[in-house]
């Protein structure tokens, strides 16, 4: 090939390159994207807008997205880096001999046995005092319920096996038996227990 | 570690395996002219992109021609995306006024879309607005295809006896995007939704939490990008803990789906490989290669990670696993499935957070990474790491018996052992030089976050994530300051393409080889024998390069933690 051909050539692989990209970007980057928000708009809609939890006409939050539960009248959920806060996530980063990774499960270690009396060190479940990746994980471990169970009961001026029935009801399994790990969702937990005691006439 | 932990991890295994031959042979069908049954829908569309494109799909190119049609789009592709994020401030979609992204930030999320290694230096929710978002779900098609295309022009080279060229980039291109990369990312966006990943335009909710707090819920087109996120081995997740998130991956099922989306086109790469060399045993060989590193990792990890910190266990006076930076929901297994499969896949969305992993768990990560991609490895270039790898083994094998080494009957000569060596070399000089550069400099230093080993884990770790186009992090490290926003993005740069135009190279000139007959004394590279040559040369040549790094990055950190020291520093 002669200088000028390969002139030619690289100019209109460039061309071939711009206007292909052109088209790629229309349709994945407009059609595409556009597409799929109006399918799931119309075939899922509760799952493609956040699974927002409603009551009395009121967003309280999302199935998926956990809160800040500090009240001792509520089950606690994991520490979190960034005080669940949904639209800056992210985890501690901390590693393995990180002094102040030790320092805050300590911290976090002296609040949960704090919060509950009576509980020992040894049966503390470390997704309490271990933080999460998202910095609102939704979810606590079985046993992370379990061992609020007192607390919550003696609070909201329930029996125990109350407390416990309402905890068991929310178990969720493994997916297949065999992916994940069994837990409850902490906000949907604390959202039955606000209508048991609300319902049985308590502090509401 | 438990049995159904492991149980778990054996399922998806086999998952994969079983998946390798349906990808592959759909694969064959979509690029040696077969017969598919989206070809009455696609067909068409097909012809009008050729007809807008200009481009002539009967026209053979030449390797040098193959690679200037590949870099061109891939700068017309870097030259689409930047000014949007720059500009993204008083472009439309966007609903929380988000302002334009800052220089470096944006050049380097440019770069790191574009090479297929989705490294974010920044977090997405706070960030990037809607169009921004969907502008990087286009490169997520895009980089993937792209290196789809490379290793179909390298398996043509290997393939083809007394030719010249290697196909056209442009058909390559375009049938991966209408018959792979959209319909898959498609069908899956829908398939997210259901499972409970968001897909909408609307503003971030605003809500009162139970206790009357206030908390803002992102939205946004979340579920079309995760797809092809997850699909494409790109990696850049719509949030800043990416598939940590919930609404990235609400639930283990969710999170199985995403894993084996990432490893559908990879490991039915290396069947397509077998189906066009005329023999799928050599396909398998190296599916094996890969599937019996990827497994020595996952169990290594999961073992460390199901181990957890001794410090925390000595604390809690009881044994612990590790579950610092991990979700409840995908548990110790899971989240050690998960890291593994995207550090190995070249990946690099992350559902944990790898710099809170163990010391040994973060061994394998870095070794997943540092060994060129190759254990299994995104669209394309896992597959042309190994087969460089590959040509290496048979080299050394023929060293050793004194014959004139061959592959698929073609004769590797001094010009293809230079150029796998090549691409060999580069990346491993880029992460020790770069790392180098940042442990001795103090713009390097002051980006690390944790103190003692760790933090040159974190420096490693970035430099192994950016050349190897992966895209995870350990999340510690300061990726949006100006030092390693340009040494990262560079190093992404050099990870993509000095490493692959060795490999067209390559292709350009093994395509005119003759195939010969094998003879007695041809070195099969079918079977375990060869199988076992290459894990270890990937192994040897590959990897123990970093030996020395890892001994004073995690190594060191693994006998601190199991002494119980702790490094003073000062905790940021």
């Amino acid at each position: 090939m002669s200088d000028m051909q390969k002139q030619a050539g690289v100019i209109r692989h460039l061309w071939t390159a711009l206007r292909l990209a052109v088209v790629f970007t229309v349709i994945a980057g407009l059609i595409y994207p556009l597409v799929i928000t109006g399918l799931g708009q119309l075939l899922f809609p509760a799952q493609a807008n956040g699974s927002l939890i409603v009551q009395n006409g009121q967003v309280v939050g999302s199935a998926l997205i956990g809160q800040a539960f500090t009240s001792p009248r509520f089950f606690q959920g994991r520490p979190s880096a960034t005080g669940y806060a949904a639209n800056a996530s992210s985890a501690s980063n901390l590693g393995p001999t990180n002094p102040t990774l030790i320092s805050d499960v300590a911290a976090a270690l002296q609040g949960v046995l704090a919060a509950n009396p009576g509980l020992s060190v040894a049966r503390v479940p470390v997704d309490l005092v271990e933080s999460s990746d998202s910095g609102v994980d939704p979810d606590i471990s079985i046993q992370a319920a379990l061992v609020q169970v007192p607390r919550v009961a003696a609070q909201n001026g329930l029996s125990q096996a109350i407390v416990l029935a309402l905890v068991k009801s929310q178990e969720r399994g493994r997916f297949l038996g065999l992916f994940g790990a069994p837990h409850v969702n902490v906000l949907e937990l604390n959202l039955k227990l606000e209508a048991l005691v609300g319902g049985g006439g308590g502090q509401g | 570690m438990t049995l159904v932990g492991i149980g778990g991890i054996v399922l998806f295994l086999v998952v994969v395996t079983l998946v390798v031959k349906p990808v592959g042979l759909y694969l064959y069908n979509v690029f040696d002219g077969g017969r598919t049954w989206l070809d009455p829908v696609l067909a068409p569309v097909e012809r009008a992109i050729y007809k807008v494109g200009g481009v002539n799909p009967a026209k053979e190119m030449r390797w040098t021609e193959y690679l200037f049609a590949l870099l061109a789009f891939n700068l017309v592709g870097f030259v689409l995306l930047y000014p949007v994020l720059r500009l993204q401030g008083v472009l439309p979609l966007n609903p929380q006024h988000l302002p334009a992204v800052g220089a470096h930030v944006a050049w380097n999320t440019a770069v790191s879309f574009v090479t297929n290694t989705n490294w974010q230096a920044y977090g997405g929710e706070s960030t990037l607005s809607y169009l921004s978002q969907m502008w990087l779900t286009v490169q997520q098609f895009l980089s993937p295809i792209t290196g789809l295309a490379m290793v179909l022009a390298l398996i043509r080279g290997l393939t083809r006896k007394n030719a010249t060229t290697l196909g056209n980039f442009w058909v390559d291109l375009t049938r991966a995007f209408l018959w792979i990369a959209l319909p898959v990312a498609a069908v899956a966006a829908l398939v997210l939704i259901a499972l409970g990943t968001p897909q909408n335009l609307a503003p971030y909710t605003i809500v009162h939490t139970l206790q009357g707090a206030k908390q803002i819920l992102p939205q946004g087109p979340v579920a079309s990008m995760t797809s092809i996120m997850q699909f494409g081995d790109n990696g850049g997740g719509y949030f800043n803990t990416n598939a940590g998130y919930p609404f990235e991956t609400p639930n283990a099922a969710s999170l199985m789906f995403q894993l084996t989306l990432g490893f559908l086109v990879p490991v039915g790469l290396t069947y397509y490989f077998g189906k066009k060399a005329g023999d799928t045993r050599q396909g398998w060989t190296i599916f094996a290669a890969m599937m019996v590193m990827f497994m020595f990792g996952v169990f290594v990890t999961y073992w460390a990670e199901a181990a957890g910190n001794p410090i925390v266990s000595h604390l809690l006076q009881h044994a612990v696993p590790n579950m610092t930076g991990k979700e409840t929901r995908f548990g110790v297994a899971g989240s050690s499935l998960f890291e593994t499969g995207t550090t190995a896949v070249s990946w690099g969305s992350t559902a944990a957070a790898n710099d809170s992993f163990t010391p040994i768990g973060s061994l394998i990560l870095l070794f997943n990474m540092m060994s060129g991609e190759v254990i299994i490895g995104a669209w394309g270039v896992g597959l042309i790491g190994m087969l460089a790898f590959a040509i290496l083994a048979v080299f050394l094998a023929g060293l050793m018996v004194g014959r004139t080494p061959e592959y698929l009957g073609k004769k590797i000569q001094a010009y293809e052992v230079k150029m796998a060596t090549l691409a060999m070399i580069v990346p491993t000089f880029v992460i020790l030089g770069f790392a180098a550069w940042a442990v001795s400099s103090r713009g390097g230093v002051s980006g690390i976050f944790n103190p003692g080993p760790q933090g040159l884990s974190e420096v490693l770790y970035a430099f192994s994530s950016g050349v190897g186009n992966n895209g995870s992090a350990m999340g510690g490290l300061n990726a949006a300051s100006p030092f390693y926003t340009w040494t990262v993005g560079f190093a992404m740069l050099i990870g993509r393409f000095p490493m692959y135009i060795p490999a067209l190279a390559i292709a350009g000139s093994m395509v005119k080889k003759q195939r010969v007959p094998p003879s007695i004394g041809t070195f099969p590279t079918n079977g375990w024998l060869f199988g076992l040559l290459l894990i270890g040369t990937v192994v040897i040549v590959g990897a123990l390069v970093f030996f020395p790094a890892l001994a004073l990055g995690p190594l060191a950190e693994q006998f601190a933690m199991q002494a119980g020291h702790l490094f003073g520093g000062v905790p940021k």
